[in-house]
C-alpha cells in the first residue's frame, strides 16, 4: 500500500516537469501554426519590410524590431551606467544595515505594476520631455541626428528612459549577487599590494565579474525586450522608423497589444502572431546566453575554491 | 623619481579613489530616487479620488463619478484561481528540480522554466488567446487566470526549489531511516521545513500576476458591468487602470491614478508579508 502511494507521489512529480516541457513545446507549437499564413505570405522578408498597412494588407516587422531594440538598448546603456556603480556601492561602501535598506528600496521598485510606471511616464514625463527635456537636448546635442525633430513628448526616448526604470532593479540586485561572490582573497590581496579601493575595484574586481556582470545585463535586456504597457502609453505608437530618439515609435510587443482585439483579417491577425513568435525567440536566445554567461561564472568560481 | 613626485603620485591616486566613491555615491542616489518620484506622485494625484465610492461603485460613463469596485473583485478573482492552478504546479515543478536524482533532466527543466519565467507577458497572452479564447469563442476570467498561471509556474518553481534545497540531508535520511518512503518525507518533512520559504516566493508570484496587465488584454478583455460568470469578459484592475490612463477625461483619468495607488498598495503589502514570512523562520 505504502509502496503504491509512493509509486502515484513520485509519477505526480515527474508529470509536472512534464507539463513544463509541454508549456515550452505549447509556446512554439502554438505560435507557429497561428502565424502560419503570414510566414507563407510574407517569408523572411516579413522581417526586413518597414510597411505595416493593415488596410492594403502588407505586413513587414522591421519597425516594431527597429523600436524593441532601440529603446532596449538605449535603456540597457543607461541603466547600465546607473545600476553597476550603485551594486558596488552596495557591495563595498555600504555597511550591512545600509545595504539590506537600500536593497529592499531596490527591490520595491520591482514591484510597482507596469501600468503604474506607464500612468507616471504619460502623465509626467512625456509633458516634461517635450517641454523641457527634448528642447534643451536639442540645443546643446542638436549637431547629432539622434537629437533632431520635434518635441513632442512621446516616442523612443520617453520609452527608454522608463524601460531604465523599470530594469533598473534588475541590473543592480544581479550586480550586486555577482559582486558579493568575488572571494576576500583578492581584495586583499589587492590591498596589500597597496592598491586603492578604485584600483581594487577597477583592476582585479571587475575583470573577475565582468562574464557575470554581462550575464545580468542580458537578463535585463531580455525584459526590456518583452516589456509591454508601460511602453505602449508612451512610444507613441506609430509603425515607422526614424533616426531620431524623439519621435514616435513602436514595438513589438505594444504592436501586439494595442492591435490584436482589432484585427480584423486573418493575415492581419496570423501577422500579429507572427510578431509574437519573433518576440518570443528573440527573449529566448537572449536569457539562454545570459544563462548560460552566469552559469559560467559560478563555476568559475567553483573551481577556484577546490584548487 | 624624487619623493615629491611620489606624494604627488599617491596625492594623485587618493584623489582619484575619492572622485571614483563621489560619483558611486551621486549614481546610487540616482538609482533609488526614482521610487520616491513615483510613489510620491502617485499619492499625491490619487489622493483626491481616493473615496468609499471608488471601491464601491461600478465604472461610469465620464460627468458621473464611478468606482472600479468589479475591476477589484475581478482582479482578486482571476489572481485567485490562477493562484489555485499555479501552485500545485509549480511546488510540483520545485520538488522535481530539488528533489528527483535524475540530474540531467533536472538541468534540463531548470533551464527551460528559466526560459520560461523570461517569456514576455505579451506572449503568454497570446498563447492563452490561442489555447481558450479562439476554441472557447468568447474573452473570459478563466483565460486569463490560465495566462496568469503560466506566468507564475516558473517563478513558484524556481523559488521553491532554492529553499527546498536548503533543507539539510540529513533531516531527509532521519525520515527515510524511520521506515518513511520518499513521498512521505517530502509531505511531512521536507516541504513542512522549507514552508515558509515557499509562501515567501508564492507570495511574490501573487504580487507580479496582480499588476500584470498585458495577459489579461485579449484573455480576461475587460468589462465595465459585473462579469456574468468566470467565463465571461471580466473587468481587472490593471487593465482598468490602463484603459482610463490612455481616455481623453479628466476624470477618468483621476479614477486611472486612484486605481494605481491601490495596485502600488496591494503590491507593497504582498512583497513586505513576503519578507515578513521569510525572515522569521530564518
Amino acid at each position: 500500500m505504502k509502496r503504491i502511494g509512493d509509486k502515484i507521489g513520485q509519477t505526480v512529480i515527474w508529470m509536472t516537469a512534464a507539463v513544463i516541457v509541454l508549456l515550452m513545446l505549447l509556446f512554439l507549437v502554438m505560435l507557429t501554426t497561428e502565424s502560419g499564413l503570414s510566414i507563407q505570405r510574407f517569408s523572411w522578408r516579413f522581417l526586413v519590410t518597414s510597411t505595416w498597412d493593415p488596410v492594403h494588407l502588407i505586413f513587414g516587422a522591421l519597425p516594431f524590431l527597429y523600436g524593441t531594440v532601440v529603446t532596449s538598448v538605449f535603456a540597457i546603456i543607461f541603466a547600465g551606467i546607473v545600476g553597476i556603480p550603485s551594486a558596488v556601492f552596495l557591495v563595498y561602501v555600504a555597511g550591512n544595515r545600509l545595504r539590506t535598506w537600500l536593497g529592499a528600496l531596490i527591490e520595491l521598485l520591482a514591484a510597482i505594476p507596469s501600468v503604474v510606471y506607464g500612468l507616471w511616464g504619460l502623465f509626467v514625463l512625456v509633458p516634461w520631455l517635450q517641454n523641457t527635456g527634448e528642447p534643451f537636448l536639442a540645443k546643446t546635442l542638436g549637431f547629432l541626428p539622434l537629437f533632431r525633430g520635434m518635441p513632442v513628448g512621446v516616442g523612443y526616448l520617453a520609452a527608454g528612459i522608463i524601460l531604465s526604470i523599470m530594469i533598473l532593479p534588475t541590473i543592480t540586485s544581479l550586480t550586486r549577487d555577482i559582486l558579493l561572490t568575488v572571494p576576500n582573497e583578492l581584495h586583499e590581496g589587492a590591498y596589500a599590494l597597496g592598491a586603492t579601493s578604485y584600483e581594487m575595484i577597477r583592476s582585479v574586481v571587475l575583470p573577475y565579474a565582468r562574464t557575470g556582470i554581462i550575464g545580468a545585463l542580458m537578463l535585463a535586456l531580455g525584459r526590456a525586450f518583452g516589456e509591454t504597457i508601460a511602453v505602449t502609453m508612451v512610444i507613441g505608437n506609430r509603425p515607422e522608423i526614424s533616426g531620431s530618439l524623439f519621435s514616435p515609435g513602436y514595438t513589438m510587443a505594444s504592436v501586439i497589444a494595442n492591435e490584436f482585439t482589432e484585427a480584423t483579417s486573418q493575415i492581419y491577425l496570423s501577422s500579429l502572431y507572427e510578431v509574437g513568435l519573433v518576440l518570443l525567440i528573440f527573449t529566448v536566445v537572449f536569457y539562454a546566453l545570459a544563462r548560460l554567461l552566469v552559469a559560467r561564472m559560478m563555476t568559475y568560481r567553483k573551481g577556484g575554491a577546490s584548487e | 623619481m624624487t619623493s615629491m613626485d611620489m606624494t604627488k603620485a599617491v596625492h594623485w591616486r587618493k584623489t582619484k579613489n575619492r572622485i571614483f566613491f563621489g560619483i558611486i555615491v551621486i549614481l546610487t542616489v540616482v538609482c533609488v530616487l526614482p521610487l520616491f518620484m513615483i510613489l510620491g506622485y502617485v499619492v499625491y494625484r490619487a489622493l483626491p479620488g481616493f473615496s468609499m465610492g471608488f471601491f464601491t461603485r461600478l465604472p461610469a460613463p465620464t460627468g458621473i463619478p464611478g468606482g472600479m469596485a468589479n475591476a477589484i473583485v475581478g482582479t482578486l478573482e482571476i489572481v485567485a484561481v490562477a493562484s489555485i492552478i499555479s501552485l500545485p504546479f509549480g511546488l510540483g515543478a520545485g520538488l522535481f528540480l530539488s528533489e528527483t536524482r535524475a540530474v540531467k533532466i533536472q538541468s534540463f527543466i531548470r533551464f527551460l522554466t528559466d526560459v520560461l519565467s523570461g517569456t514576455p507577458s505579451i506572449v503568454i497572452g497570446l498563447l492563452a488567446y490561442a489555447l481558450i479564447v479562439a476554441p472557447m469563442g468568447n474573452f473570459s476570467g478563466f483565460a486569463g487566470s490560465i495566462a496568469l498561471a503560466i506566468l507564475m509556474i516558473p517563478t513558484i518553481a524556481r523559488t521553491s526549489e532554492q529553499v527546498l534545497r536548503l533543507v539539510p540531508v540529513s533531516l531527509r535520511e532521519a525520515a527515510l531511516a524511520l521506515g518513511a518512503t520518499r513521498v512521505q518525507v517530502w509531505m511531512r518533512v521536507v516541504i513542512p521545513t522549507a514552508l515558509s520559504g515557499i509562501l515567501t516566493g508564492f507570495l511574490l508570484a501573487v504580487s507580479r500576476a496582480l499588476g500584470e496587465t498585458a495577459p489579461l488584454l485579449f484573455t480576461a478583455l475587460g468589462n465595465q458591468f459585473w462579469a456574468k460568470s468566470f467565463f465571461a469578459p471580466m473587468a481587472a484592475l490593471p487593465l482598468q487602470v490602463f484603459v482610463y490612463a490612455i481616455s481623453p477625461y479628466k476624470d477618468w483619468q483621476q479614477e486611472a491614478w486612484a486605481g494605481a495607488l491601490t495596485l502600488v498598495l496591494i503590491a507593497l503589502v504582498l512583497n513586505v508579508l513576503a519578507r515578513l514570512i521569510g525572515r522569521t523562520k530564518r
